[in-house]
């Protein structure tokens, strides 16, 4: 996301992310998701599903910010996201050996 | 289980056909009824409006048929004993939620008292021209139960029996009055709430996680959750399996609707309900119902003053039909007489079992009056000279 | 294991996980029927993150639908659910409250089902202000049929059996339902999925009755037969042309073809419902003698 200017607290502050999960076969492909993702992170991808229709694709690692749109949006409950942790705690728990 | 005392007005009244049908829901334990004013049915629905409010029951008057017999499907959902109340033409807008009401096996009650028809007809006059109607007026294949009562007296009794058949079975129940009996007035004896015997709605005992609304455990009839209890089940009225959900194939069509004429068929020797008398060595044996009974007795008596051999077998559960008893009587009577206010239609029912073996005769009337008992006497001894 | 990525995870377990909406859906009846790019689904979707949001006994709530495409949506939700018939979703429902006072009944059905055939017991069930929730799926057709003219289709649109065009005026639903009496009227497209949601909660936590229109693409009809593209073309229309106007005057909320469609509240007011209006009365004019309905049901269960 753009800023005009460095917020003055960004250092302190965390925006929120999320994983954006798409459940493949559930999707007949109608596109709500990825035409209405505030932040693009989704596109229609190439593969098709079990039923021949192409779901949605992640393109924007680290560009969904939890809004759940795509989750209200979905006619198919084919696709949701989940609360990701801060940056710091992935990289801890990457040192850890995972999450 | 003995009926609630609130819906119990034991004593003798001196009441019509209608109000002793209202009592009779109320004793049973109906405490939902949803209905739109229609002659001669109203008075039914009059009486359970004014008592209704002292014993917890509703009574909603819809704005129209269609619309009562959905309120009764739904309330009967909740657990509720519900009833709607009409005449011929509300019976004809019924049949979409009996159809309902079949396939979903939702316990309920239909009054229809019957005036002459087809249409609006006669709105004030007698009739029973509805009665294959009851049987067959939904579309597609289904069972219900029907009743015919022949007086106030038993416009009260038989509509116990109608609530706890429609239990028992989980199947609407008509209720077949006529004008006549409908407006008739006569003594009526309602015992103590001790005295009446009503069957319950039997909730199913397994846990939530275990039910399924139309699986069958041994028997034909399926375990009954009623809405807000935790079950959370569906049901629809399009073809389903035992878990209620829709599958559109012949497959499920066949397990689904087969059990549901099972369930009656299977069980019509416990359900088939007549009265009989003098058939043992009669030539002709008269076949009535509701108001035409009382007609066709004079009738009889008349006949065998004339000495016919005349039988009388009165029909009080209508539908299951009696078909064995009907049958063996074929074998062995020269004719039945089946007087009925219509054009023919019970007698229909009486050819088909008698299969050829002896004769039929229908005795009709197109409605508005009764029959003249000397009409039906003729044809008897008609009949009885045949058989001789 | 690496770190999981957006997009790259590898971690997913071969079942996916569970959607959130899952615990009020059936979820072994999904996929479910509608098409691809219809609206229904998205609906469904709100309603149940209403229902979970708004606290409600969920094992009290049920879910009554009529028939056609959006009569379909009380087989979907893990409710008690009937799937009742054709237009009468509304006095079923009407049985189901006066028979347990105590459930929260919604009705889920479509234009056709609510405004057409069973257009008179909406209507009569708005005057009596039956506490009932009613969401209304509007895609201007009969869909499960075959695409014909609805009491809804706009003049000049296209239907099946308007092949040359629709000269009917429609009915302006939340008009409709607030003349009749309706307590709570609302209306919102399905690309409003979050004021829909918020509007939902704040409907089911109301009494009487409430109407909640939602329009909603019909791709394979509708969009079809009117050369309006996909589920997604709909959409698309609806951010251009739907305008939030609370409060507006109902009279002014009709819907042309292809032109603005007003959203937004339009009705929030507090008054009895039926059985509120029963109980008074009766205690008002019977005093100790009125024994009202238990709010768990009439008499007698086994």
């Amino acid at each position: 996301m753009q800023y005009w200017r460095t917020p003055l607290d960004a250092a302190r502050m965390t925006g929120a992310h999320g994983d954006v999960v798409i459940i493949a076969d559930r999707c007949k492909g109608c596109g709500f998701c990825v035409e209405y993702c505030p932040l693009d992170v989704l596109v229609m991808s190439r593969e098709f599903n079990r039923k021949g229709y192409h779901p949605p694709a992640v393109v924007k690692s680290g560009g969904c910010v939890n809004c759940n749109l795509c989750e209200m949006i979905c006619p198919e409950f084919a696709i949701f996201s989940v609360a990701r942790p801060p940056e710091a705690e992935l990289q801890r728990a990457a040192a850890e050996g995972g999450p | 289980m003995k009926a609630d005392p609130a819906g119990v007005l034991t004593g003798a009244h001196y009441l019509d056909g209608d109000f002793a049908c209202g009592e009779g829901a109320m004793a049973a334990g109906c405490r939902f009824v949803a209905g739109y004013p229609i002659t001669p049915s109203t008075e039914v629905v009059e009486r359970i409006a004014r008592r209704f409010p002292l014993m917890g029951g509703t009574f909603i008057q819809m704005e129209d048929e269609l619309a009562s017999m959905a309120a009764v499907v739904g309330a009967s959902w909740t657990g509720s004993k519900a009833m709607t109340v009409t005449s011929g033409p509300g019976f004809s807008l019924m049949m979409e939620n009996i159809g309902l009401a079949a396939m979903m096996e939702t316990p309920c009650v239909v009054v229809d008292v019957q005036r002459g028809g087809p249409s609006t007809g006669l709105p004030t006059m007698v009739g029973q021209g509805d009665v294959m109607q009851a049987r067959w007026g939904s579309h597609g294949d289904y069972e219900v139960i029907a009743l015919t009562p022949q007086s106030p007296q038993e416009a009260f009794d038989l509509t116990i029996d109608a609530f706890n058949l429609a239990e028992r079975y989980r199947v609407p129940v008509m209720f077949l009055m006529d004008e006549c009996v409908g407006h008739m007035t006569e003594r009526v004896v309602i015992p103590e709430p001790g005295a009446i015997e009503v069957v319950p709605r039997a909730l199913t005992a397994k846990p939530p996680a275990e039910f399924e609304p139309y699986r069958i455990d041994g028997g034909t009839i399926p375990e009954f959750a009623r809405a807000g209890d935790g079950y959370r089940f569906h049901t629809t009225g399009l073809t389903h399996d035992e878990r209620g959900y829709p599958v559109m194939s012949a497959g499920c069509q066949e397990s689904c609707v087969r059990r549901l004429l099972d369930k009656i068929q299977g069980d019509a020797d416990r359900i088939v309900r007549f009265e009989e008398e003098g058939t043992d060595d009669a030539d002709v044996v008269v076949v009535a119902y509701g108001i035409t009974a009382r007609v066709a007795r004079l009738a009889i008596e008349q006949a065998r003053r004339q000495g016919v051999k005349v039988g009388f077998l009165r029909l009080i559960v209508l539908w299951p039909f009696p078909e064995k008893r009907i049958r063996e009587l074929a074998g062995s009577v020269g004719a039945f007489v089946v007087p009925e206010i219509n054009y023919g239609q019970i007698v229909l029912e009486v050819e088909r079992c008698a299969g050829g073996r002896c004769d039929v005769v229908s005795v009709t009337h197109g409605g508005g009056a009764v029959h003249d008992p000397a009409k039906i006497t003729g044809e008897i001894l008609a009949a009885g000279a045949v058989a001789a | 294991m690496s770190v999981a990525k957006v997009g790259t995870r590898t971690d997913f377990p071969a079942e996916p996980p569970e959607h959130p909406t899952a615990p009020y859906l059936r979820m072994e009846r999904i996929p479910h029927v509608w098409c691809p790019g219809c609206g229904i689904g998205t609906v469904v979707q709100c309603y149940a993150t209403a229902l979970g949001r708004s606290g409600v006994d969920l094992d009290k709530a049920s879910v009554v639908s009529g028939i056609g495409c959006s009569g379909r949506a009380a087989g979907y939700l893990k409710l008690d659910g009937f799937h009742t018939t054709h237009g009468r979703a509304i006095p079923f429902a009407t049985g189901l409250k006066l028979g347990r006072p105590e459930l929260q009944v919604t009705v889920f059905s479509g234009d056709g089902d609510l405004t057409g055939i069973g257009g008179n017991h909406f209507i009569h069930a708005a005057r009596r202000n039956m506490d009932l929730l009613v969401i209304l799926i509007n895609n201007f057709i009969y869909g499960m049929t075959g695409g014909q003219n609805a009491p809804t289709t706009p003049l000049s649109a296209r239907s099946s059996t308007m092949p040359f065009g629709n000269f009917e005026p429609p009915f302006n639903v939340p008009h409709l339902a607030a003349s009749s009496g309706a307590a709570y009227v609302a209306r919102w497209t399905c690309l409003h999925i979050r004021r829909l949601t918020w509007t939902l909660e704040e409907a089911i936590q109301r009494r009487g009755f409430r109407l909640v229109e939602v329009i909603a693409p019909c791709p394979t009809l509708y969009s079809r037969l009117n050369k309006l593209g996909t589920g997604l073309d709909g959409m698309s229309f609806y951010h251009d042309n739907a305008v939030i106007r609370h409060g507006a005057d109902t009279r002014e909320l009709a819907i042309d073809f292809q032109k603005g469609i007003v959203c937004g509240k339009f009705v929030d007011e507090e008054k009895p419902t039926f059985s509120e209006l029963m109980d008074e009365h009766y205690g008002r004019v019977l005093g100790e003698k009125y024994v009202p309905m238990p709010a768990s049901g009439g008499w007698q269960h086994g």
